[in-house]
């Protein structure tokens, strides 16, 4: 087939002809989603805050099931001196066909410390590790099953009790902010009166732009879209950072089972937009900015690192031949 | 706080001692059976509490709380929760580099029983990267307040009842909710003030936890604390009049409080409380959290008991580590009972020894340097006077030499004056000889 018969398409049979100009790509989309309901999905999400802030809940919450079934939570005392560990959980779950693989990176200890200096470390540690994993892969010469175990996303969790961000805070974002998406979020919501949660938002939005904190922005919705969806984008940047809830318990509330958190003075019901910001947590994160944060993961922070790493070989004294020959095989492959 | 009056009247206040130590110490010394006598009628001396009551309306009583608690967790809310008033807060930073300490004092005042309350906060607990010194602030102020009691007490001219005591009477640790179990700051802190102040420990921020998350959380807290031999505050159960009610307390500890000043209007009454959408929760609800019950226990039952246990326990283990360090002892090498005046007089003895041996030591140095010094200056002048002596010998021998020389030299011009006018006559002679013989020619 030449060039040029490959683009004319053959018109499907009709008698009246309309269709002589179809020339059929716009079914890409179709056999692009096709393709990757074959392929699956994978999706990494990293949780870290202090002990006790529900973070564990909150995932449950999220992906409906119960990935914590048996862990097994450390005393006070045990925590003095307490480092910070990585935990992995992976599962499979699936949805309408589409199969889904979440690891979800847990680390315990964060903060619990009696001395904290540098708690941050294991975490930058892992997230390297992951990516020089992947820059290994991508350089190598057998490519097929390359394992994409890199963070997608980072859910820090900020405890309400407070007036806004502390040092520890501070430190960890600024640790993690040119490796991972960070997306700061008010734990516990349910302690903060509406009024409360509004002048907290305002105080952390005010610290994270004083501390220079780059924290995941979502993207600008295109200026063709309709008004509807221009106002709910904006009503969503407006409220960031989410304070959320987590349940693990059904509770029966205005006549339905809902997940809730029952008290003598009322149920908190996790999924009513007027009693925290689950709804629109779980909207970003899952339904629809999942993959833009596996995009800004691969294209903006696994090319500093790759690019950093790079240029620390290149200008190193001993550098093997070896290396550079990978290095340049897979920039060839790119540019193909 | 009325019922403030009925506490003082109950137990013995420590000031009951002073009036009668004397017969105290006769007692302890020599114990004798003292029998006991039935009255032919009214005496009268059943009055002795209303007037030691009355005493102690007219001085007014005073309380010192210390509040511990990370910032932000509610400390200054519930303080102005339980006295119904507003004290002066102001929000603190999360950026302290260290852990400091504000206190203020307040005169309050209900029915007609003066209270002089003073609120301690901790300011900057838990924030910092590196909490390992948290705890020695808290230490200290608690130790400077007993030191400051224990120098009024030692001195010669005192007032200990116009002394303001300052000495902390309780501590509310503030616990954040997470519904696990205690931080492991809470747990080292706790450790360290157990023995110096009574520790409450209260659940902060409670109406972020379920009632059965609750239970378990108390049930934890407890235990970590017990397996760690953290003595908390205990309500004392001595009394019979309160022992009940201290029981039943003592089983809800710790405390699970929500604070509020915001009133919202609850049927047709104006609550403290805090409005949420799904709910109201109500501070005065026993139902909703323990706020009742803390404010029961700490102001109306036990104010007076938890000042008799700063006093008598916590105040005297200070003061005896504080005299021990100094030196001091009750019993003496062969266990005899040695008083304070004893060791005092003893310990004055040592001192005054101590400081004439050293005068005299002192002395002796300065007499040895006076005499080193001495020799030094003799050994210079003498080395002075033989460098003299050189120097004029060998100005002398100089001169001697001049002379010599002027000598020669005078000599000399001397034989050669004389040749000189010895050749000066020959000459004019001879000119004299010519000038005949030329005058001779010409004839």
């Amino acid at each position: 087939m030449t060039a040029n018969s490959r683009y004319r398409s053959r018109a499907p049979r009709s008698d009246d002809g309309e269709e002589k100009d179809y020339v059929g790509f716009a079914t890409l989309p179709n056999q692009v989603h096709r393709k990757s309901v074959k392929k699956g999905f994978d999706f990494t999400l990293m949780v870290a805050g202090e002990s006790g802030l529900g973070k564990s809940t909150l995932v449950n919450s999220l992906f409906l099931t119960d990935l914590h079934k048996d862990r097994k939570l450390l005393n006070a005392e045990e925590r003095i001196s307490q480092t910070v560990e990585i935990m992995k959980h992976t599962v499979d779950i699936e949805e309408k066909g589409v199969k889904l693989k979440l690891t979800i990176v847990d680390t315990p200890g964060f903060g619990d410390a009696v001395n904290n200096t540098e708690c941050w470390r294991a975490v930058t540690d892992y997230i390297d590790q992951q990516f020089e994993h992947y820059f290994r892969d991508e350089s190598g010469l057998n490519r097929k099953n390359i394992q994409d175990n890199r963070v997608h996303c980072c859910l820090y969790f900020i405890p309400p009790f407070g007036h806004g961000l502390r040092p520890v805070d501070i430190e960890f974002m600024k640790a993690l902010q040119d490796k991972v998406n960070v997306v700061p979020l008010i734990a516990k919501a349910d302690c903060l009166t509406p009024s409360e949660i509004k002048k907290l938002k305002e105080r952390l939005r005010e610290e994270i732009d004083k501390y220079g904190i780059k924290i995941y922005q979502f993207p600008d919705c295109d200026s063709d879209e309709d008004e509807e969806f221009k106002r709910q984008d904006k009503e969503l940047k407006e409220s960031t950072p989410f304070a959320v809830i987590g349940s693990n318990t059904v509770v029966e509330a205005r006549g339905q089972r809902v997940r809730g958190r029952l008290y003598p003075w009322g149920i908190v019901e996790v999924e009513n937009p007027a009693h925290c910001d689950f709804v629109k947590l779980r909207t970003i994160l899952i339904r629809t900015h999942m993959h833009d944060l596996k995009d800004i993961t691969s294209d903006c922070h696994y090319e500093n690192y790759r690019a950093q790493c790079i240029q620390t070989m290149t200008s190193s004294p001993d550098f093997p031949s070896i290396q550079l020959a990978n290095i340049m095989h897979g920039a060839l492959f790119k540019l193909l | 706080m009325a019922t403030f009056l009925n506490e003082v009247w109950r137990t013995r206040s420590y000031s009951n001692q002073d009036i009668c130590p004397k017969i105290n110490a006769s007692s302890k010394q020599r114990p004798r059976r003292v029998r006991p006598l039935s009255l032919a009628g009214h005496v009268g001396f059943d009055s002795l509490p209303d007037q030691l009551v009355n005493k102690s309306i007219c001085q007014g009583f005073c309380f010192n709380i210390l509040c511990i608690g990370e910032t932000g967790i509610g400390k200054s809310t519930l303080m102005d929760t339980l006295f119904n008033t507003n004290f002066e807060n102001f929000e603190s930073s999360h950026f302290e580099p260290q852990v400091k300490l504000r206190a203020q004092t307040y005169d309050l005042q209900e029915s007609n029983v003066r209270l002089r309350l003073t609120v301690v906060n901790t300011v900057g607990f838990g924030d910092q990267m590196n909490k390992q010194e948290s705890y020695q602030p808290v230490v200290d102020y608690i130790d400077r307040q007993f030191e400051s009691y224990l120098q009024e007490e030692l001195k010669i001219k005192r007032s200990l009842h116009n002394y303001h005591d300052s000495r902390v009477h309780a501590c509310l640790y503030f616990i954040s909710p997470s519904g696990h179990s205690l931080k492991s700051l809470d747990l080292v802190t706790m450790k360290k003030l157990d023995s110096k102040v009574n520790i409450i420990p209260v659940i902060a921020k409670a109406d972020t936890i379920s009632k059965s998350e609750l239970h378990k959380f108390k049930i934890k807290i407890m235990s970590e604390l017990v397996s760690n031999g953290v003595q908390i505050y205990q309500f004392p159960l001595d009394d019979e009049t309160v022992a009940k009610v201290n029981t039943t307390m003592n089983g809800h500890l710790p405390f699970a409080v929500v604070g509020s000043t915001e009133e919202v209007s609850v049927g047709n009454k104006m609550v403290k409380a805090r409005q949420y959408p799904w709910g109201v929760v109500q501070v005065e609800n026993e139902n909703h959290c323990d706020f009742v019950k803390l404010r029961e226990m700490l102001i109306c039952v036990n104010m007076e008991d938890l000042r008799e246990q700063t006093h008598t326990r916590h105040y005297e283990l200070y003061r005896r580590c504080k005299l021990e360090e100094m030196g001091f002892k009750d019993t003496g090498p062969e266990s005899k009972p040695v008083s304070l005046q004893q060791t005092y007089e003893a310990k004055r003895q040592e001192f005054l020894v101590e400081l004439q041996k050293r005068e005299d030591e002192m002395r002796q140095m300065f007499v040895q340097r006076v005499k080193e010094k001495e020799s030094e200056l003799k050994e210079a002048e003498r080395e002075l006077q033989s460098r003299f002596e050189q120097l004029k010998r060998l100005h002398a021998d100089e001169k001697a030499a001049l002379e010599e020389k002027k000598r020669l030299l005078d000599e000399d011009q001397s034989s050669f004056s004389k040749r000189r006018a010895a050749a000066q006559l020959l000459q004019a002679q001879s000119l004299t000889a010519n000038g005949k013989k030329d005058k001779d020619r010409k004839k």
